[in-house]
């Protein structure tokens, strides 16, 4: 089985360098779908409904591209990865991107050779426990059992916490949110942690979500956001600015209800350019004209995705907060369409 | 005798390759062994310059570089801050302690089970039956899970322990606790401790050597006292009498050091979220000790059986016909001829137990495979590296034990007259 895993591994390789020579965005046309690296599971991010349709926040910036590029935004595979497998995925050419709730940081950029296009929800770490605890702050926690999904920020963050704050704890590793949650729930551990918007779908979907309690503590930040392999700009740019795309609508009022309307032309220039009624810029990334009308027509604009995925009229309940536009105190920003 | 009679030295054709059945096995062989030796080349080339050329060539320095992570069940002292290689060595003890204690386990179920397989008694032996077609038939993926999951599911939570009227409470006059993160045990405690060495890699407690010193001591001087025994004997006839002595002489002084030191039992005791003091088997480490000992049991059973069915008939009806009873017939005459046969298998099931453990990670124990091939892999981003150390360990690991096992079938084999 070992020699099984190293063949593959070099044969991995073999690919990485196929992959990344070739432009991913060509062989995205070629092939006629884009794969997408989603969760296994993350209510209101990617998830599969009853139909086995996979649905979220995550997904929906995907089929976003699909719209952009086919004008189809089932033009899509979904390729779910744990949190342990998504580098290995996305560099060895199984997935064209992930829109997988990662958190950019520095050595994932800087090291592990993917490249970071954006953000499309700013997070933090949380704690989540049983009421019956009486716990109220996660200073309290010393010397609890905390369930940590393996390969995450989380399990470095966690470390650094209570090292920080002087306290102990005994750490359970798993692979997956559906076993640690089950874990949680039969008190194998006191406290479960990941990120807060994260934890806020785990919740909802306990079987009694009233008796568990998430602190009210952040300790980390989690920008999370779609990454692409390193070294193949042109395909880096199409996720950057379709997901621009979706921000600018919101800002500019761009909605799925009026995009159609707004596409044959208006007296807001950064609109027209959008939209593609002025100028070239459809063309210069490779796409046709009307790319952004397509993303914006298929999922809405940015708050529309996030209104209907993980708003505070789902189970999920999450307020805009950090997210909400940077003309609204938060920190979603485009950069200009010119 | 005429020139002619004398065969020519045959002169060395290269068509002689191809066409002479002398060289022609010699031949195959090489071309064979060119062609993989290329493909081989090519292979671990194209990784290599690929890597390369993604910006991640092959480097071991991360092995350096601080790990970040925590590790819960841990047999030398470990923090986030210290560096992968330490976590890697701190994954390797745990492999080998899972797969010391599941050999020893399924060593005993083993010969236990093998002999009750062969036994009269009707029940007994299909309840064996039942026991190897359960456990053999079913993957050890799912045995670990099953232990694991009962393990949660079943034993109670640290907090039910609390309280006035605690729904659980502590067995064998309140020493261990049994939780569904694990079980609590005693442990020994030295209140005049003599501290620790530390040698560099881990700590050596200098309590332990000096009991081991001094245990070796009383070994050493109770033999000594036998081998006087017997030369008295062969000089007069008489045997005095060693076993109260020699007794005294091995654990009299190991009490009084223990005295000395202060030895007392710390008991485990529920502070905050879990137990605290005592010895923690984790919750994962007592699954996959416990899945790994009961599947691995049911090949040495039928290794056992088989070995013990090899042994001529006439050996236990000789036996038999001096008078020996069917037990003492079964470990003093059969058993250690079917050794012969059972060792060998016995070498592969600790080998194929050893490389099982790395199912660990399926239940978050921490093993090599958990931290080398998990976290460390995952959070440098290092693939082949990591990939490339796991194997070359596993397979020093492998070769040791099979070196060790094959030394030990030397010694006891059958020598044949
Ligand atoms: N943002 C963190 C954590 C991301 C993460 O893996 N989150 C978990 C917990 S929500 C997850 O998505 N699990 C879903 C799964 O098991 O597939 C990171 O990038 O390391």
């Amino acid at each position: 089985m070992k020699k099984t895993v190293f063949f593959g591994a070099l044969v991995g390789a073999g690919l990485v360098a196929g992959a990344s020579a070739a432009a991913t965005l060509d062989d995205i046309k070629d092939r006629g779908k884009i794969h997408c690296g989603v969760t296994e599971g993350t209510l209101g991010f990617s998830a599969r409904d009853s139909e086995g349709n996979h649905q979220g926040f995550d997904v929906d910036f995907c089929r976003a591209l699909g719209a952009a590029i086919f004008n189809d935004s089932d033009a899509v595979e979904y390729i779910e990865l744990s949190s342990k497998n998504r580098f290995t995925a996305l560099s060895s050419g199984q997935v064209d991107l992930l829109y997988r709730t990662t958190t950019w940081t520095f050595s994932r950029d800087v090291d592990l050779k993917t490249t970071f296009v954006g953000i499309n929800y700013y997070d933090g770490q949380g704690f989540m426990v049983p009421k019956e605890l009486g716990v109220t702050s996660a200073k309290e926690l010393e010397g609890a059992t905390v369930c940590i999904e393996t390969g995450t920020t989380t399990e470095l963050n966690l470390a650094d916490f209570f090292r920080v704050n002087g306290m102990s704890y005994e750490p359970l590793p798993v692979g997956g949110t559906t076993e640690a949650k089950a874990l949680f729930e039969e008190g194998a551990c006191d406290v479960y942690t990941t990120d807060a918007s994260a934890l806020a779908g785990v919740r909802a979907a306990l079987k009694d979500p009233a008796a568990y309690i998430i602190l009210p503590e952040i300790v980390s930040k989690e920008p999370l956001g779609p990454a692409v392999r390193h070294g193949d700009d042109e395909w880096a740019d199409v996720v950057r600015w379709v997901q621009n795309a979706l921000v600018a609508a919101e800002e500019t009022g761009v909605t799925s209800a009026n995009v159609a309307e707004l596409a044959k032309g208006t007296d807001n220039p950064e609109i027209n350019r959008m939209l593609g009624s002025e100028g070239s810029l459809g063309a210069m990334l490779g796409l046709d004209a009307d790319f952004a009308v397509r993303a914006i027509a298929a999922v809405g604009n940015y708050g529309e995705i996030f209104e209907r995925n993980i708003g505070e009229n789902t189970p999920i309940g999450l307020a805009r907060g950090l997210n909400a536009l940077w003309t609204e105190g938060g920190l979603q920003y485009s950069p200009p369409f010119r | 005798m005429s020139d002619a009679a004398i065969p020519q030295a045959e002169r060395f054709k290269l068509s002689m390759l191809i066409y002479d059945s002398r060289y022609r096995s010699a031949t195959i062989q090489a071309v064979v062994l060119t062609l993989v030796l290329a493909f081989v080349f090519w292979i671990v080339n194209n990784a290599v310059t690929n890597l390369a050329a993604l910006g991640k060539p092959i480097r071991f320095d991360f092995l350096g570089d601080t790990a970040s992570y925590d590790i819960n069940q841990k047999l030398i002292e470990y923090s986030s801050t210290d560096s992968h290689g330490r976590a890697v060595l701190v994954g390797l003890l745990n492999t080998l302690l899972v797969a010391f204690m599941g050999c020893v386990t399924a060593t005993v179920i083993g010969v236990i089970g093998g002999v009750l397989r062969l036994s009269n008694n009707w029940l007994v032996s299909r309840l064996m039956v039942l026991y190897v077609e359960i456990f053999r038939n079913v993957p050890l993926l799912l045995w670990i899970f099953v232990c694991m999951f009962t393990l949660t599911a079943l034993a109670p939570q640290p907090r039910a322990f609390r309280g006035e009227n605690p729904e659980a409470t502590m067995k064998l006059w309140d020493s261990i606790a049994i939780t569904n993160r694990g079980i609590y045990l005693p442990e020994p405690l030295f209140s005049r401790s003599l501290g620790n060495i530390d040698i560099g890699i881990f700590l050596i407690s200098v309590d332990l050597l000096a009991i081991l010193a001094v245990l070796g001591a009383g070994i050493f001087a109770a033999r000594w006292n036998s081998k006087r025994a017997n030369a008295i004997q062969t000089a007069t006839g008489d045997r005095p009498k060693t076993l109260g002595v020699n007794t005294a002489l091995i654990v009299v002084p190991v009490l009084a050091l223990l005295v000395i030191l202060g030895f007392h039992i710390g008991k485990p005791a529920l502070a905050g979220f879990n137990f605290r003091g005592g010895i923690n088997m984790s919750a994962p480490l007592i699954a996959l000790w416990l899945g790994l000992s009961l599947y691995t049991g049911t090949y040495i059973v039928e290794a056992v059986r088989s070995g013990i069915q090899a042994v001529n008939k006439g050996q236990t009806e000789a036996a038999s016909a001096l008078g020996i009873r069917p037990g003492r017939t079964m470990s003093l005459v059969v058993l250690p001829q079917a050794m012969r046969i059972i060792i060998p298998q016995l070498i592969s099931q600790y080998l194929n137990l050893t490389k099982n453990s790395s199912l660990a990670i399926a239940i978050g124990y921490m093993d090599l495979v958990s931290t080398l091939g998990g976290v460390t892999l995952n959070q440098t981003g290092r693939e082949m590296e990591c990939i490339l150390l796991l194997m070359a360990i596993y397979l020093t690991i492998s070769l040791l034990i099979s070196g060790g096992m094959n030394w030990y079938n030397e010694r006891v084999k059958l020598v044949e007259r």
